[in-house]
Order: C-alpha cells, then sequence, then structure tokens
C-alpha cells in the first residue's frame, strides 16, 4: 500500500529514472543561473585580479600579485578600511544596544504596540535612496532643519557631511535610523520565543524586574544577539548606497570612502578592473572570516526545553 | 504584582511614543515638505506647515525627469525577478527535498556556498560578461544579472520539507507525475510560504542599486533609486522637488507595508533567524 515500495522491482527501477529525469529538469535553471551569476564570475574575479584588466583599453596582461601588492600600498587603501571599521564600530553599538532595549520595551502588553512597531520598522522597508533624500536636507548646513534646531537652543551650527569630522557620523545617524527596525523586530521575536513560565518562576522566586532581564531574558537571547551582530558586521562591510548616495564623491577629503566604494571607485571610476577583483578579493576574505565566526558562535543553540 | 506591573507602563509608553515619533519625523516632514514652496523651504524660523497645499513640486519632477518611466522599470523589473527567482527557486526547492538523485548533496552544497560571496566580489566579472554578451543597457541584463536564487531555495526549501511525503504518495498513487505533483500539490499546499518569499524578493529588487547602477547609461533603463540618485545631482537644493520624489517612490512601500506588516514582520523573523 504505502507508495511503490512493493511493486515490482521494474516499476521501481522505472519510476527512479522517471524521478531523476524530473530532478534533471527542475534543477536546471537553479544550476544555471549559479553556474553565471556564481560560479564563472567567482573564477574570473580571481583570474583578474592577476592581471592588469583595464575597463578602457584592451590590456589583460598577467601581472602576478602587483594589484595585491598596489592595494596594501595605498593609502586610499588603508583609509577605506579605517573608515569601514570607524563604520562599523559605531553603528553595530548603536544599533545593537538600541534595538535590545526597544525590543524589551515592546515585549509587553501595550496600548498602540502595532503602532510603535509599525513606527520602528517603517524606514526599513523605504528604499534607500528616497529615505535619504530627507536626510540630506535635515543635514544641509543653511536650510536644514537640525542646524536650525541647534541654533534656536543657542548651539552652534554644525557641518553635517561637509565636514571631515562629521561627514561619516552623519551618514552612520541616517543609517542607524533606517536599520534599527531590522534588528527591533529579530531581538522582539527572540524575546517572544522564552517561555512565560520561565519568568514566572523567577518572579515568584522575588527576582526584580532587571534580575529577570539579565539573568534569564539576555543569556537566552544569546544567539539572537549573536546572529545580529555578526549579520550587523558582514553587512556594514558591505555598505555602499547610503555612502553613494549621501557623498557622491566620498565626502569631504575622502572621510566616508569605504571599502566598497574603493572597489567601485577602482574599478568602474578608474578602469582598474585588475586593482578593482583584488580589493574584492581581500574583502570577501574579510567578511568570510566573519561568517566562520558566526557559524561557530550560532552553532551554540540554546535549548528552551 | 499586577499593580506594580502597571505602574512601571506609563515611563516606556512615553518613551516608546517618544521613540515612535522620532522614527516617523522623516517621513512626516517629508509629506508636508512636498507641498511647500521654495519660499517656505527658505524661511526662518523653519515653516513646518506649508503655506498652501499646492502640487507644483510633484509637477516638477516629472519635467526634470521621466519619473513615471523610472516608476514602470522598477515595477516590471522586479516582478519579472520576483517571478523567475520565485520559479527557479521553487522547482529547485522541490527536487532537493522531495526527490532523489545522484549529486543531491553536492549540488546543495554548491548552492549554499554562492550565499557567502557578496554582490560586489561578483560584480565586477559579471558586467564584463553582460556586456560580451550584449547585456549592457538592456532589461534582460537588468533582470538576469540581479536574480538571487539560492536564499530564496533555501528558504523554501524548509517549508517543502515540512510538507508531508504521505501527500505526494497519495498523489503518485493517482496517476500523477512529478511535474503535476509539484504543480498541483506542492504549490498550492505552501501559498503561504511563497507569498513571504515572494514579499521579500520584491523588496531586495525594488531597492537594488549596485546592480541596476552599474549595468545601465541609458536614462530610459533607470530604475526609481537610480533615478533618484541622478534626480539629486541635478535639483542641487530645490529640497521640496526632491521630497515631492521620495514621497512618492515611498507612499506605495510604506501603503503595502501597513496593509501587510504581519507578513512583513514574518519574512523578517524567518529568513533572518533560519539562515
Amino acid at each position: 500500500m504505502d507508495s511503490g515500495r512493493s511493486m515490482p522491482r521494474m516499476k521501481n527501477n522505472l519510476q527512479a529514472r522517471e524521478q531523476r529525469r524530473a530532478a534533471a529538469v527542475m534543477m536546471t535553471p537553479l544550476l544555471l543561473t549559479l553556474f553565471f551569476l556564481f560560479l564563472l564570475p567567482v573564477a574570473f574575479v580571481v583570474m583578474m585580479s592577476f592581471t592588469n584588466w583595464s575597463l578602457t583599453t584592451p590590456t589583460r596582461a598577467f601581472v602576478g600579485l602587483k594589484n595585491f601588492l598596489f592595494v596594501l600600498k595605498d593609502e586610499r587603501f588603508w583609509k577605506a578600511l579605517g573608515n569601514t571599521v570607524f563604520y562599523t564600530a559605531i553603528k553595530l553599538v548603536a544599533d545593537t544596544g538600541l534595538a535590545l532595549f526597544i525590543a524589551t520595551l515592546l515585549d509587553r502588553k501595550l496600548h498602540l504596540r502595532r503602532f510603535f512597531r509599525i513606527a520602528h520598522f517603517a524606514p526599513v522597508v523605504v528604499p534607500i535612496t528616497a529615505s535619504s533624500l530627507i536626510w540630506l536636507w535635515f543635514y544641509d548646513p543653511g536650510i536644514g532643519p537640525l542646524n536650525q534646531i541647534l541654533v534656536s537652543l543657542g548651539l552652534p551650527a554644525m557641518q553635517w557631511l561637509y565636514s571631515e569630522k562629521t561627514a561619516l557620523l552623519s551618514v552612520i545617524l541616517f543609517s542607524v535610523w533606517k536599520g534599527l527596525g531590522y534588528n527591533v523586530i529579530l531581538f522582539l521575536a527572540g524575546l517572544q520565543s522564552i517561555p512565560e513560565s520561565y519568568l514566572e518562576a523567577a518572579r515568584i522566586d522575588g527576582a526584580s524586574e532587571n534580575q529577570v532581564f539579565f539573568k534569564i531574558k539576555l543569556p537566552l537571547l544569546a544567539p539572537v544577539t549573536s546572529f545580529v551582530i555578526m549579520m550587523g558586521v558582514i553587512n556594514c562591510l558591505k555598505v555602499f548606497t547610503e555612502v553613494d548616495v549621501m557623498t557622491p564623491n566620498h565626502g569631504p577629503l575622502e572621510s566616508t570612502l569605504l571599502l566598497v566604494s574603493y572597489i567601485y571607485d577602482q574599478s568602474f571610476t578608474r578602469g582598474k578592473m585588475g586593482r578593482g577583483a583584488a580589493t574584492a578579493l581581500l574583502l570577501f576574505l574579510l567578511i568570510f572570516g566573519f561568517t566562520l565566526l558566526q557559524r561557530a558562535f550560532g552553532r551554540k543553540n540554546v535549548s528552551y526545553d | 504584582m499586577n499593580k506594580k506591573k502597571r505602574k512601571r507602563y506609563p515611563a516606556v509608553f512615553i518613551f516608546l511614543t517618544l521613540s515612535s515619533l522620532l522614527m516617523i519625523f522623516p517621513f512626516v516632514w517629508m509629506f508636508l515638505s512636498s507641498f511647500k514652496t521654495s519660499a517656505d523651504v527658505y524661511s526662518y524660523p523653519p515653516q513646518w506647515i506649508p503655506s498652501s497645499f499646492q502640487l507644483g513640486n510633484f509637477l516638477e519632477v516629472f519635467k526634470k525627469i521621466p519619473f513615471l518611466r523610472f516608476y514602470a522599470n522598477s515595477i516590471v523589473i522586479a516582478i519579472v525577478q520576483t517571478f523567475l527567482q520565485i520559479l527557479i527557486s521553487a522547482m529547485g526547492a522541490f527536487a532537493l527535498t522531495k526527490l532523489e538523485f545522484p549529486g543531491r548533496k553536492k549540488m546543495f552544497t554548491f548552492m549554499q556556498s554562492s550565499m557567502y560571496v557578496p554582490e560586489v566580489v561578483t560584480m565586477i566579472p559579471l558586467f564584463l560578461l553582460a556586456s560580451w554578451a550584449g547585456l549592457v543597457d538592456t532589461y534582460a541584463g537588468l533582470i538576469l544579472g540581479g536574480l538571487i536564487c539560492a536564499f530564496t531555495t533555501i528558504l523554501l526549501m524548509s517549508f517543502f520539507e515540512i510538507i508531508p511525503n504521505d501527500l505526494l504518495d497519495a498523489a503518485k498513487i493517482d496517476g500523477c507525475g512529478y511535474y503535476r505533483i509539484f504543480l498541483q500539490v506542492v504549490i498550492p499546499n505552501s501559498r503561504t510560504a511563497i507569498g513571504t518569499a515572494s514579499l521579500f524578493a520584491f523588496l531586495t529588487h525594488w531597492r537594488s542599486y549596485m546592480w541596476p547602477l552599474i549595468i545601465t547609461n541609458n536614462v530610459k533603463l533607470r530604475t526609481l533609486p537610480i533615478g533618484l540618485k541622478y534626480l539629486v545631482q541635478e535639483t542641487s537644493s530645490e529640497y521640496q522637488v526632491l521630497m515631492a520624489a521620495s514621497l512618492m517612490a515611498i507612499i506605495p512601500v510604506l501603503l503595502v507595508y501597513m496593509l501587510m506588516e504581519k507578513e512583513f514582520v514574518q519574512s523578517i523573523t524567518l529568513t533572518g533567524l533560519k539562515s
């Protein structure tokens, strides 16, 4: 009765062959996209990183490790790396801390809870290019509302995106506003999956709300927290859209030049595709390292049973 | 105990109200400002409410850039990409979860490894491949180059795995071939999953920036995000016009989001915590 297991052998063979044929048909489009969008480009980018491939002229000679040496000696690369590390550090601390705090507040029965959730998540869903236009105005040193507020409070006006000191911070502030809700949702889901009975038991034993948070909720949230932090690092290393829209020319004194902007600039603006490819590979190694780290942390799953 | 809890609420409530207002303030500012005149924008102290609700800024957007064209491009491209991506991924996910064939595990690992490689690494060679194939400045190039199937496939696999094999076996006994099982049993039984995956895919493509930026030079092929980038460079500081453009780009997404808030949140928690 149960499926074809009791059927004669010949029919079984026929079925297996039919199944394999169906699988081949179903897998072909997927394998084709993987071949053209992943395997071929990856092989190609490795190959390119050893050549002086140019976008504008047909030069493409083998140059060994020259691109890597160039990049590693290039001041702009180190500047981009430094900026990226700065960006990642500030954004991560602000983002994770705030998101955890807000999620903890949202994790209770409240009036208007739905509104609160929608409000915090709304910036996540809109296209970055659209929402960054609003912030370009906020940051305008002359007619931007931020400076108007500062001046009306008797504080000095700031140059925001137009000063070497504050340009990257301004982009980060926008980016925190834009991305906060995503982590809030993740933390909230984590908090809500903690069984109520644990918290009740602790409260009956006389634990204060602070103790409940630090001794029970926070340790049980560890897998979510490590995911949020690691994904945060990886996403920060890949940031491009917001810096490109808000500071199209890498900001004052290239203070918003990030790794991806450097790669884009080398490959497409200057046409040095070999150098771009070499930098892209270095960035990949960096990201891959963090991915492995995340995997290692992620394995330590917390069980609620 | 309950009393104590209730006492704590006002502070939480006030804080969340304030932070929520802070979060939506940029949208409110954008909405009000899209009706302002240039005099309103430059007035000091800042004028919060526009002096008159005039639509001139919206008309100005259409005059400055082919906004509707960008809009149509974005919609068509994102829809086609979502459809293709879901179709390719659903077929693959079905084969990988429900069919026996040699090399299945290897193919899965191969697919999984593609997720470790960020877009910025593949985009340089992908651009060259596209240009050799004559796909620069074409819809085909925009659409095909932006497909991201591995993630969708893995997401769908986690749903297909739950579909009981008995259901498929029953269909087999009734004489269904594998294609009919896929179309008439698996797909209808995973409507929610496909909905979630589609929503997520659509959002990704709707916001996509780097690939459309690289693969198009022709103004006619620009998508909304790229069009807005260039609008900034062309309008200098006519912020009221930028706000009108931004409003038009944001409203549909915000509306869909508010109507489908639950699905959005679900797609985030699923895609976020599963991977």
